[in-house]
């Protein structure tokens, strides 16, 4: 078994792209549009070297599939902060964090070391947290 | 669609407390992080996140300061300053409502709890927060 994509809800997918892609440098895995489907989109991207696994940004759906109650939850969630983290590892903590804050990304926390290791913390546009840290070696 | 949730501006200021609670920060930087009035924001963020910013923060520095007196052999005085608040006077009154007992005897009751599991920093600093008690702050109904 292993793990193959991990979904994040988010606010607006266009944004969401250009966040994933041109500031985090993630790769476009798939990016489909299904006219019989109300033009539901599956937008993954990626890490590059890591083909294996990505990350699905999906957009929060109307009815029938979520309920608008529902959905304006979701986005409550979210844009609180509260709909959950996806923790990234870098062999270098403080130069990705210089990389991505030079591209603009929006850190909550510059590196720190920590008994695990180094690190940072940011959110994408729609609230989500994102751990980025340099594990350290025990052996 | 695409603009952007009113809500994630707040978050701004909630991660600007967690990020510089070491600051002489005030309720008044939070709310320019949120691009809003103080008295606007103050009440805009207790809808969101159910306190103050003025309690959050608050909360957020005594939880600090609370690892630092669990993990760190500093006085109560450097402590102090070191998570942001100038007063040792109403440090030591805010802690010793917030947790029961004054610092330094709630030093002497907790151990140092990284030597048992290794937690992300997050992670402690989530669920380390301690519950609010009720206190003169609550009372003032314009709470800042």
């Amino acid at each position: 078994m292993k793990i193959a994509n991990a979904q994040v809800w988010v606010h607006d997918q266009d944004e969401a792209l250009e966040f994933y892609t041109k500031k985090l440098g993630m790769e476009v895995r798939a990016d489909v549009t299904l006219p019989e489907m109300g033009d539901f989109r599956w937008l993954t991207v990626g890490p590059a070297g890591q083909p294996d696994v990505s990350i699905v940004l999906m957009a929060i759906p109307g009815p029938p599939m979520i309920d608008e109650t529902t959905g304006r939850e979701i986005r409550d969630l979210m844009a609180k902060g509260f709909a959950g983290t996806v923790f990234l590892t870098t062999d270098d903590c403080r130069k990705s964090y210089e990389e991505l804050l030079q591209r603009g990304v929006e850190f909550v926390e510059p590196p720190e070391d920590r008994p695990y290791g180094i690190d940072a913390g940011f959110r994408d546009p729609s609230g989500n947290s994102f751990r980025l840290t340099q594990v350290k070696d025990f052996a | 669609m695409s603009r952007t949730h009113p809500t994630r501006h707040l978050l701004r200021a909630k991660d600007l407390a967690d990020a510089r609670y070491a600051d002489p920060l005030s309720v008044a930087d939070l709310a320019r992080a949120a691009r809003l009035s103080p008295a606007h924001f103050s009440r805009e963020f207790r809808v969101a996140f159910g306190e103050s910013p003025h309690r959050y923060l608050l909360t957020r520095r005594l939880e600090r300061a609370a690892a630092l007196l669990r993990t760190t052999d500093w006085s109560v005085a450097r402590i102090c300053t070191a998570v942001g608040l100038t007063s040792i006077g109403s440090f030591t009154t805010s802690f010793g409502r917030m947790f029961g007992v004054p610092p330094l005897a709630y030093r002497g009751l907790h151990p140092d709890p990284a030597a048992h599991a290794v937690v992300p920093a997050c992670v402690v600093r989530f669920y380390g927060r301690p519950q609010h008690r009720t206190f003169r702050e609550d009372t003032s109904a314009g709470d800042p």
